[in-house]
């Protein structure tokens, strides 16, 4: 479904990404998971066309990418954002925001698809012509979600979808992920900086830290602690909660 | 004897055009020389009580508590000028985010010694030198670089120590911590954890540390207090914290993603409407 080859970007003098290389088949889904400045947003947004200066190989379900993205990319490719309060038009309502894609591409049935989807994330009919402003958190996402299944995309990319959502929201909006790749077979790339998160979402991660990936291992190696590379395990210790001894072994990894 | 903090049914409400917001419904608790954590999620009341206790509502909102004190001083009662001396110099305050806390205009160094002069007597050098000491309390590795940096030349788990830092400049007894490390990575948090931590012990400070993730306060605090609708809905030993009882507590430890469970869909919280008053 994706494979990424030897992916450089540069920002400047800032070398933000460095000869990453993974490959996703089709239904799978990938973790990505770093601190901050490790890189996987912007593996992230590279693949989704959303920078300009990036050198290596991207593939898309057998298509190689270049500079510019096509309609076919965005019918098979799709991004879900970490911000919900960000990423949803403040003056659009949900029809709307929903019902875009569809008219970009030129599909027809715009409404009962917009209820479809509505009700795919679990969102009643009530909520088409609302405003983001009148939704939580939880539900602004859910819009987002259903956004990004307008197109009936076959790829997910997802940018750190819980990150500013409570525990118990942020539980619901995983289950709702995990049932709509189970029922579509959707293939997910997955990033975040949390890696229980990505233990319950994904069958493999990468790790990684000053633009390069350290460590690419299966979950199951996660979850049982196996991790090898000194940054990876470091990595792993601290997300487990905070430990004295632990802190006191943290070495900066540059 | 310490300084200690006595919190018994405190109440915060904000009354609105249309309606009254309870805040904080009754919450009562203690801290002396210990690490308390106050869990719970977004609207909790938890935030509302660490301003409470330094009577740091805005009107209209109202404070009213049976006993709010601390080292035996009323605060609810205490003059403005009283409420000065308290703030800062005997409970301090640390914010989320020091992006939006440090005065983006004024290097390090000055807003440290502007902070020491506002509650010690002393010239310009021993500010410095006072600057200086608590930078190097919070395990800042060449001071004098940071003392001279503007906000954004420093990180932000730099950031955050500097914001300790300030706070401990006036020397407090207790220290109350807004989610002072949600904004930062793992390692800087436990890095910055570890300062705190140690501040407790060798300066016997006490802190209130308020956060919304559940598993770092158990490992951190000695005791915590969960929250929920503008109540304290349970108390724990913070090692206990898995024989829980509430229904709440346990829903929000079951829907937390662990590294090593199981894939699978994740127990979601049914709320019951009777944990409003129960």
């Amino acid at each position: 479904m994706l494979t990424l080859d030897a992916l450089d970007v540069r920002f400047g003098s800032f070398h933000a990404v460095r000869a990453v290389g993974f490959e996703l088949p089709a239904g799978g889904s990938f973790g990505l998971v770093g601190e901050s400045g490790s890189g996987k947003t912007t593996v992230l947004r590279a693949v989704a066309g959303l920078i300009q200066d990036w050198s290596g190989r991207i593939v898309v379900d057998d298509e190689v990418q270049g500079a510019t993205r096509s309609r076919h990319f965005h019918r098979t490719v799709q991004m879900v954002f970490q911000d919900p309060y960000g990423s949803l038009h403040p003056r659009h309502t949900v029809d709307r925001t929903l019902a875009e894609p569809l008219r970009i591409h030129g599909r027809s049935e715009v409404g009962p698809r917009v209820e479809a989807a509505l009700r795919a994330v679990g969102l009643g009919p009530a909520f088409r012509y609302r405003y983001p402003h009148q939704l939580s958190g939880g539900q602004r996402q859910r819009v987002a979600i259903a956004r990004a299944l307008m197109l009936e995309p076959r790829l997910l990319l997802l940018d750190e979808p819980t990150s500013s959502l409570d525990v118990s929201v942020q539980a619901e909006i995983l289950n709702l992920l995990r049932r709509l790749r189970e029922e579509r077979g959707l293939t997910f790339l997955f990033v975040s900086h949390n890696l229980a998160v990505i233990a319950q979402m994904c069958d493999r991660v990468a790790i990684m830290n000053q633009g390069r990936i350290v460590e690419t291992a299966p979950v199951a190696a996660l979850r049982r602690g196996a991790l090898h590379e000194p940054y990876a395990r470091q990595l792993l210790a601290a997300s487990k909660g905070y430990d004295r001894a632990a802190a006191n072994a943290l070495t900066t990894y540059d | 004897m310490t300084a200690r903090l006595v919190v018994e049914d405190l109440r915060v409400r904000y009354p609105t055009p249309s309606r009254v917001v309870d805040a904080v419904r009754g919450v009562s608790f203690a801290v002396s020389r210990e690490k308390v954590g106050l869990v719970g999620e977004s609207g909790s009341g938890k935030s509302t009580v660490g301003r409470a206790i330094l009577r740091l509502i805005q009107k209209p909102g109202e404070i009213s508590a049976r006993v709010l004190s601390f080292d035996g001083i009323d605060i609810l009662s205490a003059s403005d000028a009283t409420m000065r001396e308290l703030r800062g110099r005997r409970i301090a305050m640390v914010m989320q985010d020091p992006k939006f806390s440090l005065n983006p205009v004024m290097t390090v160094g000055r807003q440290i010694r502007e902070a020491w002069r506002a509650h010690a007597r002393g010239g310009r050098h021993a500010a410095e030198r006072k600057a200086l000491e608590v930078l190097e309390a919070v395990k800042i590795r060449d001071p004098e670089r940071v003392y001279r940096c503007y906000p954004h030349e420093i990180s932000g788990g730099m950031g955050q120590r500097v914001m300790i830092a300030m706070m401990l400049v006036a020397d407090p007894d207790l220290l109350i911590a807004d989610e002072p490390t949600s904004a930062l990575d793992v390692t800087v948090q436990m890095q910055v954890l570890a300062i705190l931590d140690d501040l407790v012990t060798s300066r016997g400070l006490g802190l209130i540390f308020i956060s919304h993730d559940l598993n770092l306060v158990a490992s951190f605090c000695d005791r915590v207090l969960i929250m929920y609708a503008g109540r304290v809905v349970e108390t724990c030993a913070a090692d206990r914290l898995n024989d829980a009882a509430h229904p709440y507590t346990r829903g929000l430890l079951a829907a937390l993603p662990q590294v090593d469970r199981e894939p699978g869909p994740l127990p979601v919280l049914e709320r019951d409407p009777a944990w409003l008053d129960g």
